[in-house]
């Protein structure tokens, strides 16, 4: 049997020992990863072994791969851009602390991202992009692309993704995994590389909904270190997975089916409403107004923080230093210039300038605080809705994956691709995406769920009632 | 032409937590450069701030000892500017919705009591610092994340001499509150200063310039000095004056231009994410009102009223918080009803001392303590011991180690009064003296205090000087 090919929650039960699947990872990774490129610095490949102080985790010794914007204590972390070549941090992303003292396994080298989670497609890496497992020929969406091509081609078991506007949904959907983004403040963003504080939430991407739940209890918490952390109790999230959605309500927003949803997603998701629907759901057609609002209100408030986040990468301190610059101060503005000039990639720089406008003198109220507003209007949508359903369903993406080149010259055509994510960030809430079928040509199709804030129960217990009923989650991609 | 100026003060001050305003890291002053570092104070990826509350706890206690009004919603913003220092390239600071506002502070400058107003007293975090070497700059990063207090002042102030009082008083409050060292030399008081000049009655403000790099309060005092004259100068000759930054020069005691109005930055604040907004709530502030304890100028009105003292003693003794308390220790050992006697000790001898070894008063080792101090004030004010003897007692004592008393009974220093005994001392200085006795006689009357000195010398100091005074006057008029 190929243990790479298991979830966590059969290798546990199938009591499989943590070198048998770092064996037979390594062997995945070593017929597969030259195709897919969902690690960075392979050359460095090794897994850690677990160290077993929780010898009741189900979680215990099971390898978990991890994006490459998340700290990791003396490994390499660099958002796969060139301005963090050879950062190692110094310390563990507060994730990473609890994954090791759950006894996972970690994977050293990092799973590929769009440079500091700028994109939809994997394509802004400095490491070049990652390839679809399902047709290499296409992106595996961003900016975890290389976590959800991992889990789909089965180089990992389980990943770790962070989600601004849809980074661990969008990839999900593209590359036939669960991704979930968790309520904001459900899970620690210590050692996470900020990308838009007020939006970045990390997650797992894995093969189904119950890994998703399992990772969730070992990484959801109150964390002291992280002042937008809620100190909420967090449930044991397995207690979700009942096959049970009878009664329950979803709305249905219309403005999410509405023109530019590909035809062939829209019918996905309209069967997999009847599947849900024959399930004993309940489904409401519910307004959310201001979702028009969502791309724009998102590009000024990400791009605006990320402008301020990315700030230190100024060659100073740590990272990627110009070689072209006198070290005097009197060459001072002329380093930070050609370093950020050369260290960091197109995209992130566009965001950066878009960010630094929309803060400036002048423009601030215009842009910036009309943005807040917006965004507590787009919030308040939400709350109405969830009066009275206690799910919301959309497309994940308004396409199936799209091809490598095809869009990257293109920013606001790129943009869109997250319009049925981002509005999740902007309002706090959770969101998971689960398979909901196949394109003509074999791509897969992901539909999202949504609830209210700290109700990831719900969710789970919705996307494994589905996913129980319907085979989506069990293809696999022929590599 | 006349011209009156108008100064406002923006002072920043640490605040002494244990801890940095948003990290673990120790404050210690003094320390190994970057050893008192971590990645949140050093701007590291990833890493994430926590407001530390013992900071908000000593902001309240100076916003409201400033009679500010503390805001019930406040929040953190993100500065943003590149420099070095700045670990994270922005700093956390408070931008339209500060900790307090409007708040005042009494000034006295020369016997007049002015009301200066302080817009608003808000929080932030400090920068490392730069240390330039001949072709490299270093980054120490054991300041950066320190908490800092930003106290700006309403462009109430109209003289140097002003905003000098206005500091001292500030930093005497932020002493009393135990919030912060104040010291300038360890960077721990810094001060800016905005200045115009315009014609004397108009209602109208002139165009102000920044000053920077003033390292002690009488550098302040000399720079706005200088700028007052500049602006003066530039208006009488038909000039404008620009709007613009200016460095202080200390030793060359001229202002050099830093940068002017175009090229000011845009900071760019926006909300600082990363930290919820938050609210006061009244418990607390309650809570901190009960910590602030009695402030100099209440003090000092009340040592006026229950000890006696004039408003320039008490002015002196309630300088300093640890003086004071010290000082009222003192007062309240001493049986006396009228304490004058106690201030003018403190003020005169013990001060002396303290100041020869740079400290201050409550800081002296006296031996035996401050009874045995009222015990050698006793002695004095009851004529055991004369002014003379006793201040140089005290002296020897606190160089020594040995108790006043033990060294007047030791020694045996108590001084004579014993007519017999000093008529016989008269009597031998007189003899030893016969040219000096005579001009006395003949009229030249400063002759006798010359006798006078010479019966003290012949004494060892001991004797009576009011005794010998008179039985030499008695002798000398009589004897002829």
């Amino acid at each position: 049997m190929e243990l790479n090919k298991l979830t966590a929650h059969e290798l546990f039960e199938n009591k499989s020992t943590s070198a048998k699947i770092i064996e037979s990872l390594k062997s995945q990774i070593k017929d597969t990863e030259s195709k897919v490129k969902a690690y960075v610095r392979l050359s460095d490949l090794e897994f850690s072994d677990s160290e077993l102080r929780a010898p009741s985790s189900e979680l215990k010794g099971i390898p978990v791969s991890v994006k490459d914007n998340i700290c990791t204590d003396g490994l390499d972390t660099q958002c796969c851009s060139k301005i963090l070549e050879g950062f190692k941090p110094p310390y563990d992303a507060m994730v990473i602390r609890k994954l090791k003292e759950a006894g996972v396994s970690l994977c050293n080298v990092k799973t590929n991202m769009d440079e500091f989670a700028f994109g939809s497609s994997t394509e802004n890496s400095c490491f070049g992009p990652t390839h679809n497992p399902w047709n290499l020929e296409c992106v595996p969406g961003g900016s975890s692309g290389g976590s959800a091509a991992a889990v789909a081609s089965d180089e990992a078991i389980l990943a770790l993704g962070s989600d601004t506007g849809g980074s661990i949904r969008q990839p999900a959907s593209f590359c036939g995994v669960v991704g979930l983004k968790p309520t904001y403040g459900r899970v620690s963003r210590y050692g996470l590389i900020a990308f838009a504080s007020s939006l970045d939430q990390i997650g797992p991407l894995t093969k189904d909904v119950k890994d998703s739940a399992l990772l969730m209890n070992v990484i959801a918490g109150h964390d002291p270190m992280d002042a937008t952390s809620a100190d909420i109790q967090v449930p044991d999230y397995t207690k979700s997975l009942v096959k049970d959605v009878e009664g329950l309500r979803i709305g249905l927003p219309k403005e999410y089916f509405i023109e530019g949803l590909d035809p062939e997603v829209k019918k996905a998701l309209e069967e997999s409403v009847d599947r849900l629907r024959t399930l004993g759901v309940e489904f409401k057609d519910v307004g959310l107004p201001h979702t028009e609002f969502a791309v724009p209100v998102y590009y000024i408030i990400a791009t605006a923080e990320a402008s301020s986040n990315l700030a230190r990468f100024d060659g100073v301190q740590y990272g990627f230093r110009t070689k072209a610059s006198k070290t005097a101060t009197s060459g001072l503005i002329e380093m930070y210039k050609k370093t950020r000039g050369e260290g960091f990639g197109e995209e992130a720089k566009r965001r950066i300038i878009l960010g630094t406008f929309a803060l400036s003198h002048g423009y601030y109220d215009a842009y910036y605080l009309r943005a807040s507003k917006v965004r507590t209007l787009i919030k308040q949508d939400f709350d109405k809705v969830f009066e009275e359903c206690d799910c919301i369903l959309t497309p994940t993406s308004p396409t199936p994956a799209f091809k490598i080149g095809e869009k990257i010259d293109d920013p606001l055509k790129m943009y869109l691709s997250d319009i049925y994510t981002i509005s999740a960030n902007l309002a706090g809430l959770p969101a998971i995406s689960v398979p909901c079928g196949f394109t003509k040509k074999g791509l897969p199709v992901g539909l999202q769920l949504l609830a209210k804030a700290f109700d990831e129960e719900t969710l789970f217990r919705m996307a494994y009632t589905y996913e129980q009923n319907t085979p989506w989650h069990k293809m696999k991609p022929k590599l | 032409m006349d011209y009156e100026a108008v100064i406002g003060l923006e002072v920043h001050v640490h605040l002494k937590t244990k801890t940095k305003a948003f990290c673990g890291c120790s404050t210690l002053f003094g320390q190994e450069p970057n050893s008192q570092v971590c990645p949140v104070c050093l701007g590291f990826p990833g890493s994430l701030p926590v407001f530390n509350q013992q900071a908000l706890f000593y902001a309240l206690k100076a916003a409201l000892a400033l009679n500010c009004q503390v805001q019930s919603y406040t929040k953190f913003d993100r500065k943003n500017y590149f420099y070095p220092d700045l670990p994270k390239n922005y700093q956390i600071s408070q931008y339209d919705l500060p900790l307090s506002r409007d708040g005042f502070l009494n000034v006295s400058t020369e016997g007049e009591t002015q009301r200066i107003g302080i817009r608003r007293v808000h929080m932030e975090e400090d920068a490392g610092k730069l240390i330039h070497k001949e072709d490299i700059s270093l980054v120490d990063f054991n300041r950066s994340g320190i908490p800092l207090l930003e106290i700006v002042s309403e462009p109430d102030i109209n003289s140097p001499a002003q905003a000098y009082e206005y500091l001292l008083a500030l930093k005497c409050i932020l002493e009393y509150l135990e919030v912060s060292d104040c010291d300038m030399e360890k960077g721990s008081l810094r001060c800016d200063a905005n200045v115009s000049v315009r014609k004397k009655g108009s209602k109208d403000l002139g165009t102000k310039t920044e000053l920077k790099n003033m390292n002690s309060f009488r550098a302040v005092r000399d720079a706005l000095s200088f700028e007052i004259e500049r602006q003066k100068e530039l208006l009488d000759g038909g000039n404008k004056i620009v709007q613009q930054t200016l460095l202080w020069d200390e030793r060359e005691s001229k202002t050099i231009l830093m940068r002017t109005k175009e090229e000011a930055q845009d900071y760019r604040y926006f909300p600082e994410p990363d930290l919820s907004a938050f609210n006061i709530d009244r418990a607390l502030i309650e809570e901190v009102k009960s910590t602030i304890p009695e402030l100099p100028q209440e003090k000092k009105v009340r040592f006026m009223k229950e000890y006696g003292l004039s408003d320039y003693d008490a002015k002196i003794l309630v300088a300093s918080k640890k003086d004071a308390d010290f000082a009222e220790e003192c007062m309240k050992q001493y049986q006396g009803q009228d304490k004058k006697p106690i201030a003018n000790w403190l003020i005169g001898p013990l001060a002396s001392v303290a100041s020869a070894s740079g400290k201050s008063i409550f800081e002296v080792k006296i031996p035996g303590g401050t009874e045995e101090l009222i015990k050698l004030i006793n002695l004095e004010k009851q004529g055991h011991i004369s002014n003379l003897m006793a201040k140089s007692v005290l002296n020897e004592s606190i160089a020594s180690g040995v108790p006043s008393l033990t060294i007047i009974q030791e020694k045996n220093l108590f001084q004579v009064s014993d007519e017999s005994v000093l008529e016989k001392t008269v009597d031998e200085v007189i003899l030893d003296n016969p040219r000096v006795a005579s001009d006395y006689r003949s009229g030249k009357t400063n002759a006798l205090m010359f006798l006078v000195g010479q019966a003290m010398k012949k004494s060892q100091g001991k004797a009576n000087p009011k005794i010998v005074q008179e039985i030499l006057k008695r002798r000398l008029e009589h004897a002829s």
